[in-house]
């Protein structure tokens, strides 16, 4: 259902639907009572201030939290409690705030390693290379090109074959991300791919995102505190505070929002402007 | 993005610029060329060679002592090669791997002796050693899915130890349906006599057979791993090894994995321990403590944790230098060849070389004056001096009757002498070198000389601590980053 090809946006199943999810961690609810959907091909930004819940929101879909209440659904089917991994082969990859790359691999084998999920050689395939690991190896490395192409130049020649730890801050976060493609999923979830770069790299992440909608049709949530890329990209915008939807809606109507004003900028700021 | 021709010309794509520290570590010279050279034949040829003349070794007039080193190795590197797909990949930090050796001896031992009267076939015995010994390694993977790092080597460390001590106390086990108790183990004493290997009709019952089966048997493990190394189980090995939320969320079932790495690390342990029952044909509780533990991982970190030529060149050195060490004579050549490429390598500059060691053999003189002058009493070159370096050594170096005690006090300002030197500047330390290399030296003709049993394990373990603070990465290891 899910590799490479995401379904069509006449589908009225939202690719991804939160149903009232609350997760505490002890006294703390980080997520309180949160509903929202994602339509196929969508672009959905989460914004909020720091602690609002939002990398929580994340770990709940993706399977490292299982959220006290409520339920998750991809295409309409559960995925509440579900392992990360199982999460990840259903069709969720992620990027992380703070890049979890593997760092003493090359750029190819950390692609390669997210297709893990997607290939099938046993053991004895890979010690005896039947043609079935050989067949599987040959798709791997095109799907490598593949997945790096999106990214120009890049990442590819001799890059390849060089640890993800010499690359630079912003190649690591494209690889990140070349890596969640890899994974073969149809949902993206991009937690901050901004965060540290430069206003010309900022701008080059903000095209990727779109192109990753436009040429590949992902579906995609990005969380994101560059106002320019969230209006940039966004198709919708949410703003979480203290677990809870504030706001929902076009990027202008959620940044003029007086209870978002009030999130980040403290009571009264609204009412002054 | 809108990649421009332009844009893709600008920062970022400067090829020369990324591949500054891979040239850096390249290095120039002699060594490089030779090394380039090298891999620059094709693969069959660079494995075929090390392979072609570990073969060739018993047919060129070998004793079985040579071959008993050669068995010794090549069990030591199916170790070497289960460890690394546990510690080596996944990062696994597994301090009980020895007790699946343990096992799958003790398990051959059960199933071809008298200890139960058994004598199954060795190939049937053989697929239920490996079989029960992965199925120890699976459990004993269990803590893994929870314990990470520091907290699985504490809790392996303790399977491991337990082991031993199982083995040791299980010579009288009372069943409740049974009226006496029963050996299971034979105690501290071990089990022995256990059959030979025979497969289709072959006996192996010389050290000549059990040498070219641990050939192949090394050759295929070596293979295999190769394979796997590239492969979508050993980048999952890697990946998680690496980060193992990441590759969680990158479809990798981490768990699974972890307890796959276990289980097949144990059952390679486990054939190379039912080789090793039959070998010796016996099997005793002492053999498999820490320091078979401590040596088997010495020989991977040292090799290059990961690297397959790495971890089968690491074995090779942990197995054969004690034995070259085992002989004064030897030993005598290997430490000063060692101490003086050692200071040319340190010095780096042609200039220095003949300066230094011209101290050095002036210090040599004027102590012997010294030592002659307070009266110390001595022994003549005839009473000490053995061997082709005798005559040189003998008239250099001072002997005095009392070994022991000059011995030790060269010795204790000797390891003061080079922990301190760490400290100073370049400039001093070649000042005081000539001086120290004399020390080394004295010391080592006066006292380590003395106990080569001692010595060799010093020597070992001095050149480990060399070893890994000039390549911390290992012989064939690639420079790691941990956290960025």
């Amino acid at each position: 259902m899910m590799s490479g090809s995401p379904e069509s946006e006449s589908n009225p199943t939202p690719a991804l639907e939160l149903i009232d999810i609350t997760k505490r961690f002890g006294g703390l609810t980080s997520l309180d009572a949160l509903s929202l959907a994602v339509a196929p091909s969508e672009i959905l930004s989460v914004i909020g201030p720091n602690g609002a819940g939002k990398t929580t929101f994340f770990n709940v879909i993706t399977g490292v939290y299982t959220p006290d209440e409520g339920d998750v659904l991809l295409f309409g089917e559960s995925i509440r409690g579900v392992d990360p991994h199982k999460v990840a082969r259903r069709g969720v990859a992620r990027t992380f705030q703070n890049v979890r790359l593997f760092q003493n691999l090359t750029v190819r084998e950390n692609i390669t390693a997210a297709m893990y999920g997607r290939t099938n050689a046993s053991l004895f395939d890979i010690v005896f290379r039947t043609p079935r690991a050989r067949r599987e190896e040959r798709e791997n490395e095109e799907r490598v090109l593949d997945a790096l192409s999106f990214f120009g130049t890049r990442l590819q020649g001799y890059r390849l074959d060089q640890p993800a730890y010499s690359l630079s801050y912003a190649n690591r976060r494209r690889l990140e991300v070349a890596r969640a493609m890899a994974t073969g999923a149809s949902v993206l979830l991009l937690d901050e791919p901004a965060a540290g770069m430069n206003p010309k790299e900022t701008q080059e992440i903000t095209e990727i995102i779109g192109r990753l909608r436009d040429e590949r049709s992902y579906t995609i949530v990005v969380i994101e505190h560059d106002m320019h890329v969230v209006e940039g990209v966004s198709d919708r915008v949410i703003a979480l505070d203290h677990g809870v939807k504030i706001a929902e809606g076009s990027f202008e109507d959620v940044a003029t929002h007086p209870a978002v004003i009030e999130a980040y900028l403290g009571r009264g700021s609204a009412a002054r402007k | 993005m809108s990649t421009t021709p332009e844009d893709s010309r600008g920062i970022g794509t400067d090829e020369w610029v990324a591949q500054h520290g891979e040239r850096a570590q390249r290095g120039t010279g002699l060594y490089a060329r030779i090394g380039e050279a090298w891999m620059g034949l094709p693969s069959l040829v660079r494995w075929g060679i090390p392979l072609l003349l570990v073969v060739l070794v018993p047919f060129a007039g070998s004793n079985d002592y040579i071959l008993r080193i050669g068995i010794n190795l090549g069990l030591f590197l199916l170790l070497a090669l289960g460890l690394n797909l546990v510690v080596g990949y996944s990062g696994l930090l597994d301090l009980g791997f020895i007790a699946f050796y343990g096992f799958g001896a003790y398990a051959y031992a059960a199933l071809a002796s008298e200890q139960f009267g058994l004598h199954l076939p060795s190939l049937l015995a053989i697929v239920i050693v490996v079989v029960t010994t992965a199925a120890f390694g699976f459990t004993l993977g269990l803590p893994s899915r929870r314990l990470t790092g520091d907290y699985l080597a504490i809790a392996t460390l303790f399977f491991g130890q337990m082991f031993v001590v199982l083995m040791v106390s299980s010579d009288a086990v009372q069943f409740p349906w049974m009226d006496e108790p029963m050996d299971l183990t034979g105690g501290a004493n071990g089990i022995s006599n256990v059959d030979q290997l025979s497969v289709l009709g072959f006996t192996f019952d010389s050290n000549l057979s059990y040498y070219l089966l641990l050939i192949v048997l090394v050759v295929l493990a070596t293979v295999a791993t190769k394979r796997i190394h590239f492969s979508r189980h050993g980048l999952a090995w890697r990946s998680l090894g690496e980060d193992s939320l990441a590759a969680q969320h990158m479809t990798i079932p981490t768990v699974r994995l972890k307890l796959l790495a276990f289980t097949l690390g144990a059952g390679i342990a486990g054939l190379a321990g039912a080789i090793f029952a039959s070998v010796q044909q016996g099997v005793y509780p002492s053999t498999f403590e820490l320091p078979l533990l401590i040596t088997i991982y010495a020989a991977i970190i040292l090799g290059g944790l990961g690297s397959i030529p790495g971890v089968l060149l690491g074995a090779a050195i942990m197995t054969i230098l004690p034995e070259l060490l085992r002989f004064p004579e030897y030993s005598n050549w290997l430490f000063l060849v060692v101490l003086i490429l050692g200071t040319i390598m340190y010095l780096k500059s042609w200039k220095l070389v003949p300066a230094v060691f011209a101290g050095m053999i002036a210090i040599g003189f004027i102590a012997n004056v010294i030592f002659l002058a307070i009266g110390v009493p001595y022994l003549t070159t005839a009473e000490w001096a053995k061997g082709p370096l005798a005559p040189v050594l003998g008239s250099w170096i001072f002997m005095p009757e009392e070994r022991v005690l000059i011995g030790n006090i060269a010795f204790v300002a000797l390891v003061v002498a080079v922990a301190w030197m760490s400290l100073l500047t370049r400039r001093t330390t070649i000042i005081l070198l000539p001086f120290v290399l004399w020390l080394a030296i004295f010391t080592w003709e006066v006292r380590l000389m003395l106990e080569p049993s001692i010595t060799r394990q010093l020597l070992v373990g001095a050149l480990l601590v060399v070893l890994m603070a000039t390549r911390p990465q290992g012989i064939f290891g690639k420079p790691r980053v941990e956290v960025l």
